[in-house]
């Protein structure tokens, strides 16, 4: 029974397992479901799915399966992001243009322009991500017509067919390769998180008490101090230039690090790390430190992170004077050498989409002195880093 | 016995299932969703529709798992035996019961509810697995085996600030509260509130949802945010008018205290309200 359904889940990599199936099973015996399809849906969906990342794609393989249909994915426009939307529609449309086209009564006309807009538009930017960033240009006030209502993903009307619950997929914004706010930053970051007592006796050792108390005959109090997280934290921004359109995502990064890490130290540098790296970005050119101060300062049992786009041209990384913005006598190449010598835990977070890494020189270059481990700055992505800095 | 909702709870259809579900075969129901989307009051409703007691184990940091079975009170035996109590003699007077002894041990059926079950070490859920299994655990101290009569209907609440262990979720239902839409927020606010105007209800509800698509906000306005603001609004008799002028002046809603709880999102409303307005004045 459902047996089919269950290996396509597994197929599609949900994590199910026997136990789940037997509870299912189990649950419709027991009349949990009544014969409606929904209701079968919900239940499944209960017993299978124990993680909201996954609603999404288990949403696409209950489809698949018990429809017959394609897969919503090979859509062309159903892949496009939300966010692409939102902006394209205020973009492209203006309000009175909507209006307009509402006007004449046909709002599957709205989706057809829109999704033709769409198209042009996905065709044009393919590869290139500068999407990103563009957003300050949202107004809140045409926010009142809200173009996000319009999903094209579904085609509601073209195929003249009724929306079922699971073709909706209201999951996809929790995807964890696409999200990332503070809050998950912070999670990720906890699991690098060493527990050590250090500092201050304060706490009643209960254990140690009651040995004490029992070999000493009278009650005799032990103290310890408190655990708490001994991690320390080196990490590298670069900053200006290309990753102007990446701040918001380093600023969540960096205020999740803040809090999370009690001895954690920051620096910035330019493209590529080279023999001096600074702290305030406003008096950069004045008060800068000397990175050989940094290598001598903080020791080696610190774990490194960097953050940059690594996009730019390879001369910065592997020639002395190579630098766009001052005369360098040792090339970028062979500080980050100098670095990685002293700091064997140390990783590289890109905040470029990892598909779009092969495409510049410098990235892989960077990539390979960093040993193959630089991570995109998604949750995912810090995970993997995480993970390898703990090895 | 179904789960159907209740007089001061709205559940979806998917909700309703994955409860009964967890009811009907007595597996622990674990519940996510944005915070203030009602995952602790859950527990309180199928308490309070099934019309059985309602035993709430809030979990922090430093919670541990044998505290939810039970815990021996060395500290105060020590200090009885130091002063001569008559009481020291029997061991069982220095164990003290967790919740869910208490709820192993209550009559009828029970519901338990373990509350944001993420904060506490990664470990924790791993010493629940077999307690929360086979509904039975082994008090050491007195060498009895505490097995519940009736197993009771385990509500387990996590807002994701740590996985939880493949082998614990295994064993568990699944349920994700999403953040309701436009009709099932007006069943809400129709069964927290039902003398408020529909009038009234409606633009609050164009606001709140305008506010939640704002792009950047630090922290999003959830249902429980949104009630809050309707009873502000209600108590402070505002007149309709208020809501409904679209005065770009006045972007920021009244009393929004209630909905926005950081400066930023406050900082940043008043921002768009002032590039809207410089943007009206060109126009």
């Amino acid at each position: 029974m459902f047996i089919d359904f269950f290996y396509a889940l597994r197929d599609a990599r949900l994590p199910v397992s026997i136990k789940e199936y037997l509870t299912l099973l189990e649950a419709l015996k027991a009349g949990c479901a009544s014969y409606k399809v929904d209701d079968f849906y919900y239940l499944s969906r209960a017993a299978f799915i124990k993680d909201e990342k996954n609603l999404d794609k288990f949403d696409r393989v209950f489809a698949k399966v018990f429809e017959g249909i394609e897969f919503i994915a090979d859509d062309p426009s159903a892949d496009i992001p939300e966010e692409w939307l939102r902006k394209m529609a205020e973009l492209y449309l203006t309000p009175e243009e909507m209006a307009e086209i509402e006007a004449l009564g046909d709002w599957d006309e709205i989706m057809e322009t829109l999704k033709k807009r769409l198209e042009e538009q996905k065709e044009r930017h393919e590869g290139g991500n500068k999407w990103i960033g563009t957003g300050g240009k949202s107004p809140f006030g045409a926010y009142g017509y809200n173009p996000a209502g319009v999903r094209i993903g579904q085609k509601e009307g073209r195929h003249g067919r009724a929306i079922k619950v699971w073709d909706k997929r209201e999951y996809r914004n929790l995807d964890d390769s696409v999200e990332l706010g503070t809050r998950n930053i912070k999670v990720a970051l906890r699991k690098l998180r060493q527990f050590a007592r250090t500092g201050e006796p304060e706490v009643l050792d209960i254990d140690n008490t009651i040995r004490a108390t029992a070999h000493k005959g009278y009650l005799d109090l032990k103290m310890i101090p408190e655990r708490h997280n001994a991690v320390k934290v080196l990490i590298f921004f670069d900053i200006g230039g290309s990753m102007d359109s990446h701040i918001r995502v380093c600023e969540e990064l960096f205020s999740a690090a803040r809090t999370e890490f009690k001895h954690l130290e920051f620096f910035y540098f330019h493209n590529c790390l080279y023999e001096r790296v600074w702290k305030d970005n406003r008096r950069r050119h004045n008060e800068y430190l000397s990175t050989m101060d940094v290598l001598h300062t903080y020791p080696h049992d610190y774990k490194v992170i960097f953050v940059g786009d690594a996009s730019m041209s390879p001369y910065e990384i592997l020639y002395p004077g190579g630098s766009v913005e001052h005369w360098n006598e040792e090339s970028g190449e062979v500080w980050m050498r100098r670095l990685l010598d002293v700091y064997s835990k140390a990783i590289w977070l890109n905040p470029i989409p990892e598909t779009h890494w092969g495409y510049s020189q410098s990235t892989e270059i960077m990539k390979n002195l960093m040993e193959g481990r630089m991570f995109p700055l998604t949750i995912a992505g810090i995970d993997g880093a995480i993970k390898e800095l703990k090895r | 016995m179904k789960f159907t909702g209740t007089d001061t709870y709205v559940a979806t259809d998917d909700l309703k299932i994955a409860v009964n579900a967890a009811a009907t075969l007595k597996r622990p129901l674990l519940i996510k969703g944005e915070p203030g989307t009602g995952k602790t009051v859950l527990a309180e409703e199928v308490a309070r529709s099934f019309d059985t007691e309602l035993i709430e184990w809030h979990i922090k940091s430093t919670t541990k798992a044998q505290q939810g079975l039970y815990e021996y009170d060395a500290v105060s035996r020590l200090r009885d035996s130091q002063l001569g109590d008559e009481r020291v003699k029997d061991i069982r007077n220095y164990i003290k019961r967790g919740k869910l002894w208490e709820a192993f041990t209550a009559g009828g059926t029970p519901v338990l509810l373990i509350d944001e079950i993420d904060k506490a070490d990664i470990e924790f859920p791993n010493d629940l697995l077999l307690e929360l299994d086979r509904m039975e655990f082994h008090v050491y101290e007195t060498g009895e085996t505490v097995k519940a009569k009736e197993r009771p209907i385990v509500i387990i609440t996590s807002n994701n600030e740590k996985e939880l262990p493949d082998a614990f979720l295994r064993r568990c239902f699944f349920h994700y509260i999403k953040f309701p839409e436009r009709e099932t927020m007006l069943d809400i606010v129709a069964v927290h509130y039902p003398n408020i105007q529909k009038d009234l209800v409606r633009e609050a509800l164009n606001i709140f949802y305008d506010m939640r698509e704002v792009p950047g906000l630090k922290k999003k306005p959830s249902t429980s945010e949104l009630l809050d603001w309707l009873k502000l609004l209600m108590a402070e008799e505002l007149p309709l008018e208020v809501l409904q002028s679209r005065d770009p002046n006045k972007l920021v809603p009244p009393l929004h205290g209630a909905l926005l709880k950081n400066e930023q999102d406050v900082h940043l409303f008043e921002r768009l309200a002032f590039m809207n307005r410089r943007q009206q004045q060109k126009g």
